[in-house]
């Protein structure tokens, strides 16, 4: 089974500082780690390739140093990792990222399933996973907490809601996002550590994908940032306290008064 | 300190670091209190590979040292002394294969090892054989291609979780110390059986028992080394280990110290913070030199064992010494800095203090160590 787990360096959110003057998220100093989300992601791809055999490639777009990120993922037992790399690509949405990841997907020699973290802890849009399979033309499901049954055909999958979970029966390839009910990720193993240490990892720049030009980097991307704020504050709650009927009857005056 | 560790060796640091961090420290009180063998700690060291630094890549390990096994024996005994033992506990009673062991045990019983698979034990003390180790009363009877044991083994770490057990016991009663041989004892044999789980007063999630042998067959394949050799083998077994105590000392001292250093800094008395204190610094700068000063010594004998150095008994029980005695004491001061609360339970100095006491004790007293150490610098007197 050809295993392909999509992962993002971001910066560590134990230790994020804003700027206080540009509300903006402050990058220099801070260490860069795998998205925390994409951990359960690789950790849920070892573990297929331990149950069904087959081969686990980490795919990564980034700058030069997202390299160390793919290779911890293969410290965690990915076999080959794959970076996505040039100026061209620099100011991509969601929509030209994901366009780029299915183009060096593509070029990978086949695939049958595709993990994603449910979404990444810096932006925050859970978009590029959905996206890749839209670009692939591939099924997908999301927010998957365990994946039951699979073969080389067919997979069964818990899908986590609010109220519990969906159970979904998807055919192969396809692509899934997962949260962090899944697994536990392990710890890297230092076996893992040295194959990733003499790993070469591949990085393919726009040139080598069958992609088109217009459709990568910021003039691929529809979206455009107008205003990043931070939200004013929540203004606390109020208490009101006594009895079952003195709370009820100051509620509902102070209801009516702001004329609900 | 910068000790110049290879690349390798610091990754071996830092990982046993992150799992010592993330799993064992959370756990550490928990273990402590229910005296439970922590198996799931186990499992996550063997995945990680830790329990292979220090045995040769031909065997499966990762083809480090001793130097290696500290590292991580530190590292672990930072967050907990006591899980962190069943580590340590398993290259101890590895050592004799390790040191002695024919191409054939190797072969066999090291993979396993190093894959954590199965954990090692040591057995030489008896209840009348503590310093006196020579008093041991455990036989073994030669007969056809097997070798009957008999006798009990006293305060055996990991006893009955380990699955791999090298056992000194006399093959000639008559020849004394020169009459005792080392045997590889697997779990499960029949005829071997083991006492009571001791209560300790510290290093409590590490398993203690007697293992108990009456007329337990052991094939003729598992002496190690040959008959009569079981004394080197204990002796130079210990020699290696040493800096091995000295590094889980070491790792309970640092971990007390980080604790005083934190505390020292949140604690506000008079309107300040105590670290602020100069009778506080000096205590905390005290405590900080003397556990470098043992870093340092017992960094420098695990270096001297890997290095093929010939004799290390004098450095290693120095290491040993210095270093348990370094972690009783820091342990102590950081109780003191915590007043009140390091004496109370939910604080975790106190364990700290229990668990640095053992290690002024096992493998070899403190007392021993120094009847060594005086005795190899009389000797290299007199040959002058």
């Amino acid at each position: 089974m050809n295993i392909i787990v999509c992962i993002k360096q971001v910066p560590d959110t134990t230790d994020v500082r804003i700027d206080p003057v540009t509300n903006t998220l402050i990058r220099e100093g801070v260490k860069s780690v795998i998205n925390p989300f994409d951990a359960y992601a690789i950790e849920e791809a070892v573990r297929l390739k331990e149950r069904c055999g087959g081969k686990v490639t980490a795919l990564t777009m980034g700058p030069p140093q997202a390299e160390a990120a793919l290779k911890e993922a293969i410290g965690l037992g990915c076999d080959e990792g794959v970076l996505v790399s040039d100026r061209k690509f620099a100011g991509s949405d969601t929509w030209a990222t994901s366009y780029t990841l299915a183009c060096a997907i593509e070029k990978l020699e086949g695939y049958d399933v595709i993990l994603c973290g449910k979404q990444a802890s810096d932006g925050d849009t859970a978009q590029v996973g959905p996206g890749i399979s839209t670009h692939l033309d591939i099924p997908q499901v999301t927010y998957v907490k365990r994946i039951a049954e699979i073969t080389d055909k067919l997979a069964k999958v818990e899908r986590m809601t609010e109220e519990g979970y969906d159970v979904v029966e998807i055919p192969l390839p396809c692509l899934f996002t997962v949260v962090k009910e899944i697994n536990t990720p392990r710890m890297p193993s230092l076996k893992g550590m040295m194959r990733a240490k003499s790993a070469k990892i591949a990085r393919w720049t726009a040139e080598d994908l069958d992609a088109d030009p217009a459709a990568l980097g910021l003039d691929g991307s529809p979206t455009r940032v107008v205003k990043i704020f931070t939200p004013e504050a929540r203004k606390g709650g109020e208490m009101i306290s006594g009895s079952c009927d003195e709370v009820a009857k100051e509620l509902a005056e102070l209801l009516k008064g702001e004329v609900v | 300190m910068d000790y110049l560790l290879t690349e390798q060796q610091t990754m071996i640091r830092d990982l046993a670091r992150k799992i010592a961090q993330e799993k064992i420290k959370p756990v550490a009180a928990q273990y402590d209190e229910s005296e439970e063998f922590a198996w799931p700690i186990m499992k996550v060291l063997a995945e990680s590979d830790l329990f292979g630094v220090y045995i040769p890549e031909a065997y499966g390990g990762l083809g480090g040292g001793i130097m290696d096994m500290c590292l991580v024996t530190e590292e672990l005994s930072r967050a907990c002394g006591g899980i962190a033992l069943g580590y340590a506990g398993t290259g101890l009673g590895t050592l004799p294969i390790l040191l002695h062991g024919s191409e054939e045990q190797k072969k066999k019983y090291l993979p396993d090892i190093a894959r954590g698979k199965r954990l090692a034990a040591f057995c030489l003390t008896e209840a009348e054989a503590g310093s006196d180790a020579a008093n041991m009363k455990t036989t073994a009877r030669k007969e056809g291609d097997k070798y009957i044991l008999n006798g009990t083994k006293q305060w055996i770490t990991n006893a009955g979780e380990a699955e791999i057990y090298t056992v000194i016991a006399l093959t000639d009663k008559a020849k004394g110390v020169r009459g005792a041989s080392a045997f590889i004892v697997e779990k499960g044999t029949k005829g071997m059986e083991f006492g009571k789980k001791e209560k300790k007063m510290g290093i409590r999630a590490s398993a203690t028992r007697e293992v108990i042998f009456t007329d337990c067959e052991v094939p003729a394949a598992n002496l190690i080394s040959r008959e009569g050799m079981g004394f080197i083998v204990a002796l130079k077994t210990l020699d290696t280990s040493r800096p091995g105590v000295a590094a889980q000392a070491v790792g309970i001292a640092q971990g007390a110290l980080d604790h005083a250093v934190d505390y020292s800094r949140t604690r506000v008395q008079f309107g300040q913070p105590i670290s602020s204190f100069q009778a506080v610094q000096h205590m905390l700068a005290d405590m900080g030199t003397q556990v470098e000063a043992a870093r340092a010594l017992a960094y420098s004998v695990a270096r001297m064992v890997d290095a093929g150095v010939k004799s290390v008994s004098k450095e290693s029980a120095m290491a040993k010494l210095f270093a348990s005695d370094v972690a009783m004491k820091v342990a102590v001061d950081a109780v003191q800095i915590l007043g009140g609360y390091g004496y109370m339970r939910d604080y975790p100095v106190e364990k700290f203090m229990r668990d640095a006491k053992i290690t002024q004790i096992y493998e070899g007293t403190n007392q021993i160590q120094r009847n060594v150490v005086a005795a190899h610098m009389i000797k290299e007197t007199l040959k002058k």
